[in-house]
């Protein structure tokens, strides 16, 4: 360090007190961003630990074997008939029911608002469009919730056989929340494609409808995917408000309008009455490393469409 | 530019020992409490802090009371923090010593095993809850067995118990709630499963929307949250009120406790003292719905036993 200080000193002060400002800046930034990488690091693998070990403390402390716990049917952790039942499989169906639900109506509404934005009417559409849908993705999900409870669930109930409340609700609210997401990503997809792809499609005397069928949306359709999961993502990860109209009944429900219950529900509902190390709490703890799971799995996705999509 | 590094040291000096203290603090909480009540003995005036952590039912009263007690000169000194996170959060948490008062709906044995030893219970309110139901379903009174074949899922039609021609709704607290343990404890006598269709929420105010809401719906709900969106069933012929829950003639109460580990510290007690005294029990407890203790001509204790 010492020698190569000493070098520019003797050809041009100057310069080199310059050079060496520019250094320990150089230093500074890399060091500061470092710092901030490695922490994020030791967050995540922290959280990754702290959820595994508690979660994994139902299997290996308290005796319950994976099978059990995954196709389990009967969830009836304080043992109200007996021997207490750990079983998630109504859980896990009610997840998966609700955000897939909720994707298939969110998608076409989405892909068709992303669509009228950046290919139907660019101007006026998009400066309408687009601060609503940003709106849309700022309200908190508690408001969805109360809004599921006293608009969807009532109209339901009206409409529907059953009380209103169940995974259809649930459904609704999530599909209104994910479509932000999966809008976002679509436009931003479909603005980024290449001039020149649409303009041969209109040399070549293509109409607008078979452009957009035929040329637009099979280019863009990873992109389009990959807005998909992360609104399921999303729509899995979800506690508050579905867990406000979904009637939270630890079943695997006959109906789209009855009763039932997703992972993130019994966490948040059961969370604050269990007491900590308690065979109830670690089976909660062990339903968060499902989510979590769940949730690298949909990154996983999300990164294989990525790379399909680079042309 | 020679002072950015060390400054950076600093900062990243700072977030290793504060990252470090949130690490150490479960299990030093308490020894760094009782630090803190040693100092204060030497003084007169009390100071320190209070952190009360648990039941959601208790919550309104133990923050109303927080608020007037460090509103009085004496006490001005010592903060008083109120949370929610329901029974089982405040008991583990004043078990571990995190938290100095712990609030729960039930008592500490019936959840902790044997960290209930060590707490002591003080028990400022009592809660009475009352079975509702949607006011459509036409039915006045049911008897205990009645609700019992009801929560089961034996009946599930109003017009077996007497009411209208209409499928029975469950509204249920989830399992491992306080004020579902009670209304089994004492009006059902069992604990019943949640069965197919039946619907659970997690707040006494969305339950009180849906049973008000959905036809054929019955649920139960803490005398407080009553009033004429729901009809309140009579239980065996008794009318869930204040006089018939004093004189023990409605059995369906239960006490809120106040857990502290051992005995409390001296701003902890004084705390402890002051919801203990006339003027809340009087005034706040009475106002927000509960029942105070001094009022009871029974008492009960942890197995149910019932005693003049």
């Amino acid at each position: 360090m010492k020698a190569m200080d000493e070098r520019p000193v003797q050809v041009e002060p100057a310069r080199s007190a310059r050079w060496k400002k520019h250094h320990a800046e150089d230093l500074a930034g890399r060091s500061y961003t470092f710092i901030c990488v490695a922490l994020l690091i030791v967050i995540i693998i922290s959280i990754v630990y702290f959820v595994a070990s508690k979660g994994l403390a139902t299997f290996f402390r308290d005796g319950v074997s994976l099978s059990e716990f995954l196709f389990g049917t009967t969830w009836d952790p304080e043992g109200n008939n007996g021997e207490p039942m750990y079983g998630v499989l109504p859980f896990i169906f009610g997840s998966f029911a609700t955000s897939l639900l909720a994707a298939l109506i969110a998608s076409p509404l989405s892909i068709c608002a992303s669509l009228f934005m950046t290919e139907i009417v660019p101007g006026w559409g998009k400066k309408l469009l687009q601060p609503v849908i940003e709106l849309l993705a700022g309200i908190p999900s508690v408001v969805y919730g109360f809004i599921g409870l006293t608009v969807v669930v009532p109209f339901m109930r009206n409409v529907f056989p059953g009380q209103g409340i169940g995974i259809a609700a649930g459904a609704i609210v999530l599909s209104v929340m994910i479509l932000p997401t999966i809008t976002s990503v679509a436009s931003d997809a479909l603005s980024a494609l290449p001039r020149g792809l649409k303009e041969s499609s209109f040399a070549l005397g293509a109409t607008r409808w078979q452009t957009i069928s035929r040329v637009i949306l099979p280019t863009v359709l990873p992109s389009i995917l990959t807005g998909v999961v992360l609104g399921m993502a999303r729509a899995f990860g979800e506690a508050l408000a579905v867990q406000m109209v979904i009637g939270n009944a630890p079943h695997i429900p006959r109906s789209l309008f009855e009763s039932a219950s997703t992972l993130t529900s019994v966490i948040t509902l059961d969370m604050g009455n269990t007491v900590m190390g308690s065979a109830h709490s670690n089976a909660l703890w062990s339903m968060a490393l499902a989510l979590m799971f769940m949730t690298f799995i949909f990154v996983l996705i999300v990164r294989l469409l990525e790379r399909r999509h680079r042309i | 530019m020679k002072l950015k590094k060390p400054l950076l040291m600093i900062c990243t000096l700072a977030l290793v020992a504060v990252l470090a203290a949130c690490g150490s603090k479960d299990t030093q909480g308490d020894s760094s409490a009782s630090g803190t009540a040693n100092n204060d003995t030497t003084s007169t005036e009390l100071s320190g802090s209070v952190l009360a952590v648990g039941s959601t039912a208790l919550q309104p009263l133990v923050e109303q009371a927080a608020q007037k007690f460090m509103a009085e000169s004496q006490y001005s000194k010592i903060q008083v923090q109120v949370q929610g996170g329901g029974s089982g959060t405040g008991l583990t948490q004043v078990a571990g010593g995190q938290a100095d008062i712990g609030n729960s709906d039930v008592f500490a044995e019936e959840k902790l095993k044997d960290e209930a030893k060590d707490l002591v219970d003080h028990q400022v309110a009592v809660v009475a809850m009352a079975a509702v139901t949607n006011p459509d379903v036409g039915v006045d009174n049911l008897t205990k067995q009645q609700l019992v074949d009801i929560f089961t899922g034996k009946v599930t039609n109003w017009k077996e118990v007497g009411g209208k021609d209409e499928k029975i709704v469950i509204v249920n607290r989830p399992a491992s709630s306080g004020t579902r343990k009670t209304f089994e404890k004492y009006a059902l006598g069992t604990s019943t499963e949640d069965l197919k269709g039946s619907i659970q929420e997690e707040s006494s105010g969305t339950v009180k929307k849906i049973v008000s809401e959905s036809p054929g719906a019955i649920g139960y709900l803490a005398l407080s949250y009553l009033d004429d969106k729901v009809k309140v069933v009579k239980y065996e012929g008794v009318e869930a009120t204040v006089e018939n829950v004093a004189s023990g003639k409605y059995p369906v109460w239960a006490y809120e406790h106040m857990y502290t580990k051992g005995e409390p510290k001296p701003e902890v007690k004084a705390f402890l003292d002051y919801i203990a005294s006339d003027a809340v029990q009087s005034g706040d407890v009475v106002e927000l719905g509960y029942i105070p203790v001094s009022k009871m001509e029974v008492k009960r204790d942890v197995d149910g036993n019932i005693s003049k």
